[in-house]
């Protein structure tokens, strides 16, 4: 059982080789065999876990207070499945004599996990920083009614959104 | 394949649908003529739509003489999505998004092409990084694609085993393009321009890691299965496809060079990703059959790895992004890309109108046009042996149906 | 424990006993043979555990909690189906493999029917599930399950003569039909003279066992002769409109036809219940036992080829059969009498 290397040329392992009757059966068995006592792959799930990778997009986390109700995210939904709505608000102006500010109020954000396609573009849109990817993918329901989270539930999701991690050799960090 | 509007028979043995038949298409068909003469009665078999050959949706109305296939019709469109339409009415970074789900098992391989266009119409190249991030992915999910085939070959002509070693193998993949990309099957990782995302830290590692493993998956599916004589005499000389019926038909890819045709898009077509930098072997088998569609597979994933190999060791630092507009707009003008995917050429024709999307674009899909020889490969075989060439062109159904 | 087994309790009881037991061994080997090799060594071989929750310990309870859920679910029955010959089909399979374990003996006595021609009627019994098949198929009125059973019916002809003719060889060399007589015969056999282990036949009838496994495994459909059900092409064959306790019938036929087929072959060559130097009532104590054991050794390696080959196809198995199966058996027969007469 030697494994091809890159610099093996001829791709095929034995085919030159002149084969016996019933060798390809027998090796057949071989490898069946083999496997049997080499152990399992899989992973017994409820009772253990594999670790995503940090990048894998499992669910989406909204961080309320960065959102300014801008909508971006959800005019770039390729199916729509985020709910915005909100409200302008009067604060008292920051400096004293100074102008009133208006604020916008994020009231409903809701994001269809039914509908999304994790295809990540509203955090990728997302100019102010309040959209983020966790890998936690435990989150299925019995009713697909529940799977619409709303911005209570999609907060909590924060908990969840792991340090951004290193890049490989020779990246070029990012400017922002 | 124009059996869309044709009635279909309600009681199959009461109406036979009309099948045009080439009555020279009976190559090796004597005794079944014979029998044909003595006026048995023929049986309509309908393979699908949901058979667990057809790899989902496609329907073949088979008609029977005993085992032996008189005429077979391939009827489309189940899964029609209509993605050239959807392409009109969406911004282009939706668009890559959505044409991650053609060919839903080379999903990064897909958004190349069309990301190609949209560059080329804008006149912007991506950085040289970018580039071989993006090569190195099309191969490893070339080698996904591949790998599956490989065991699900076996489980199409019934050996259960393969099949798992299949999916087994293939994970150890589909996590490297996991832990760069963020997703398993649908990366979307690919932007106009360049790339959303420089590679993790101890990525490349991971990515040599796992080629050995599909070294040894290879050697596995050599022994296992290529190499079982029953595996050989199931696929051995069953679905012919000649040279230059093959090219006539559009088939292309793996199916093509299997059939002896020398032509591969990474060498042969315009430069595009960093294929003129790698070595690599177009490997090409004589027989046109099934067994050498299934050969030419094999070699092309251990291929493809040791491509990945030097790619990784030749990937040059600096930027993944060039400089584009925030909001993407594609000056008016059209282009044409093709590329080698995994199940053979997969194109894009782009229109554009200067707008944020495209006026229209028209995918050119490598097994629509494999798939469009079946009626005239399944003449005269086997009921297993449908299954067989079903299985060996290796067709994705959302590549068919788009 | 020797008197125990040689009371006389009147015909009705033994009757009663024996139906019982043999009633309770079809399922219980199957579900031995299922959990074993189905779902357990079927499983590693694929780098995976397989069930490993229901029962606590490694999944044992999957397969009687599968065989539970088949009995609750609803008895579907096509509507164009031919309903008395649909319902009667699976009866027919089961009943096909208990009537194989008539003759299998365990110990010297422990046998339900010790039965002079006991190897030509397990054969002839075995092949009666093929009826079973036929049934199914054609009462189904699918045009997939037609295909298959009518693969079933030309598959009989093709593997029936081979294991008929494979078989002939230890009969000839044992001098007897019956079952325990060719155990027997082995036990108290010498090779060379030696009679440490006595002479199980593989040693002499390799050829014959080698033809007999190929047969059986085109019997039992199983891989690579599983043409009938053959679940990549004709989605299940003969069974594809069945389900629920019907299914059932079919699953614990097939399995319960696997677990019989073993036992006749460790029988037949492996020495069956028979120990070297063991004898009356201490051989009927761990007959079964050792049955058993040589039984899973010959089942190993049946599941083991279904579980790594691919499927032949039809015309290719009644290829193999007439062009190469029956001349060796037919070679085997020759040589086996040209000893037989000679030594």
């Amino acid at each position: 059982m030697t494994a091809v290397g890159p610099s093996a040329g001829d791709g095929g392992k034995k085919k030159s080789a002149r084969r016996l009757p019933g060798q390809g059966l027998v090796e057949g068995l071989g490898v069946t065999l083999r496997t049997m006592f080499e152990g399992a792959v899989t992973v017994q799930y409820p009772h253990e876990k594999e670790e995503p990778p940090t990048r894998a997009r499992g669910v989406i986390a909204l961080k309320e207070e960065n959102c300014t109700v801008c909508m971006l995210c959800a005019r770039s939904c390729p199916d729509w499945c985020i709910y915005i709505e909100g409200h302008k608000e009067a604060r008292p102006p920051r400096r004293a004599g100074g102008r009133e500010r208006s604020v916008s109020v994020l009231d409903r954000f809701d994001i269809d996990f039914a509908l999304c396609m994790y295809c990540g573009i509203c955090v990728e849109v997302c100019p102010f920083d309040a959209l983020f990817w966790s890998p936690e993918f435990e989150y299925s329901e019995g009713s697909i009614a529940k799977l619409l989270h709303d911005k209570r539930k999609l907060g909590d999701w924060m908990e969840v959104v792991p340090e951004s991690e290193p890049l490989e050799v020779g990246a070029e960090i990012k400017a922002k | 394949m124009s059996t869309t509007d044709r009635p279909v028979a309600t009681r199959p043995s009461a109406v036979v649908p009309e099948i045009e038949v080439d009555p020279g298409a009976f190559r090796h068909l004597a005794d079944a003529q014979m029998n044909v003469e003595l006026d048995t009665g023929d049986m309509v078999l309908n393979l699908g739509p949901q058979h667990p050959a057809t790899h989902g949706t496609l329907r073949l109305v088979v008609r029977l003489d005993g085992e032996r296939v008189l005429a077979a019709d391939p009827v489309i469109g189940y899964m029609h999505r209509g993605y050239e339409k959807l392409t009109e009415y969406r911004p282009y970074p939706q668009i890559i998004t959505l044409i991650n789900r053609i060919d839903w098992l080379s999903s990064f391989a897909n958004e190349v092409p069309f990301v190609h266009a949209a560059e080329r119409l804008m006149g912007i190249e991506a950085p040289p990084r970018a580039v071989y991030i993006r090569t190195i992915l099309t191969e490893l999910s070339r080698i996904a694609t591949f790998i599956l085939f490989l065991g699900e070959m076996g489980l199409q002509v019934g050996a259960m085993t393969p099949a798992f070693f299949g999916f087994r193998d293939r994970e150890h993949v589909l996590n490297v393009i996991e832990g760069a990309t963020g997703g398993r099957f649908h990366p979307n990782f690919n932007r106009v321009g360049g790339l959303k995302d420089d590679l993790p830290w101890g990525w490349i590692a991971e990515c040599r890691r796992t080629m050995d493993i599909v070294f040894k998956s290879c050697d596995d599916f050599e022994d296992l299965l290529m190499g079982n004589e029953i595996f050989e005499a199931r696929t051995r000389s069953i679905g012919i496809i000649p040279a230059d019926v093959g090219t006539s038909y559009g088939v292309s890819g793996s199916n093509i060079r299997a059939s002896g045709v020398d032509w591969d898009l990474r060498r042969d077509g315009d430069a595009y990703l960093a294929y003129r930098d790698v070595d690599f072997k177009v490997w090409t088998h004589p027989d046109g059959d099934s067994y050498a569609r299934y050969w030419v597979r094999l070699q092309e994933t251990r291929e493809s790895a040791r491509m990945v190999l030097q790619l990784l060791d030749a990937i040059p630092a600096g930027p993944i992004m060039a400089k584009v507009p925030r909001v993407i707009k594609v000056p008016e003008g059209e282009c044409w890309v093709e590329t080698e995917n995994p199940l053979g050429q997969m194109g894009y024709y782009l229109v554009s109108k200067g707008s944020t999307g495209p006026f229209r674009t028209k995918i050119r899909s490598a097994s629509f046009s494999n798939v469009s020889i079946l009626p005239w490969l399944l003449q005269g075989v086997y009921i297993p042996d449908i299954i067989t060439i079903l299985a060996s062109l290796y067709f994705i159904l959302g590549d068919i149906d788009r | 424990m020797t008197h125990l087994l040689a009371v006389d309790i009147g015909w009705g009881w033994t009757l009663a006993i024996k139906t019982v037991v043999v009633l309770g061994l079809i399922p219980l080997g199957a579900l031995i043979l299922g959990y074993t090799f189905l779902l357990k060594m079927m499983s590693h071989m694929q780098s995976r555990l397989g069930p490993m929750d229901p029962g606590g310990f490694h999944g044992w309870f999957q397969l009687v909690g599968d065989g539970m859920k088949f009995l609750q679910k609803e008895d579907i029955m096509p509507e164009q189906a031919d309903r008395r010959v649909f319902a009667l089909a699976p009866a027919v399979v089961v009943i096909s493999t208990f009537l194989i374990f008539v003759v299998i003996p365990t110990g010297p006595r422990l046998v339900v029917k010790d039965l002079d021609v006991g190897v030509f009627y397990a054969l002839a019994v075995s092949s009666l599930s093929i009826i079973g098949v036929l049934m199914a198929g054609w009462a189904s009125a699918n045009k997939f399950a037609l295909l298959g059973a009518l693969r079933a019916a030309a598959q009989l002809i093709a593997y029936e003569l081979p294991l008929l003719l494979a078989v002939v060889g230890v009969v000839v060399q044992a001098g007897t039909m019956n079952l325990n007589g060719i155990v027997t015969a082995q036990q108290n056999g010498a090779i060379f003279g030696w009679d440490g282990l006595g002479n199980p036949y593989i040693l002499t009838q390799f050829v014959g066992f080698a033809l007999f496994l190929v047969a059986a495994q085109a019997e039992l459909t199983q891989t690579p002769f599983d043409m009938p059900v053959a679940e990549s092409e004709l989605v299940s064959g003969y069974m594809v409109e069945y389900t629920g306790f019907r299914f059932l019938f079919f699953f614990i036929g097939e399995f319960g036809t696997a677990f019989a087929f073993a036992a006749l072959a460790a029988t037949l060559v492996l020495g069956g219940w028979a120990l070297p130097g063991v004898h009356g009532g201490t051989a009927d104590l761990l007959g079964p036992l050792v049955l058993f054991v040589k039984l899973m050794a010959v089942a190993f390696l049946i599941f083991w080829v279904r579980f790594t080959y691919p499927r032949l196809r039809e015309d290719q198995l009644q290829a193999m059969a007439w062009k190469y199966l029956i001349p060796i058996a037919l070679a085997n027969i020759l040589v086996t009498g040209l000893f037989k007469v000679w030594l």
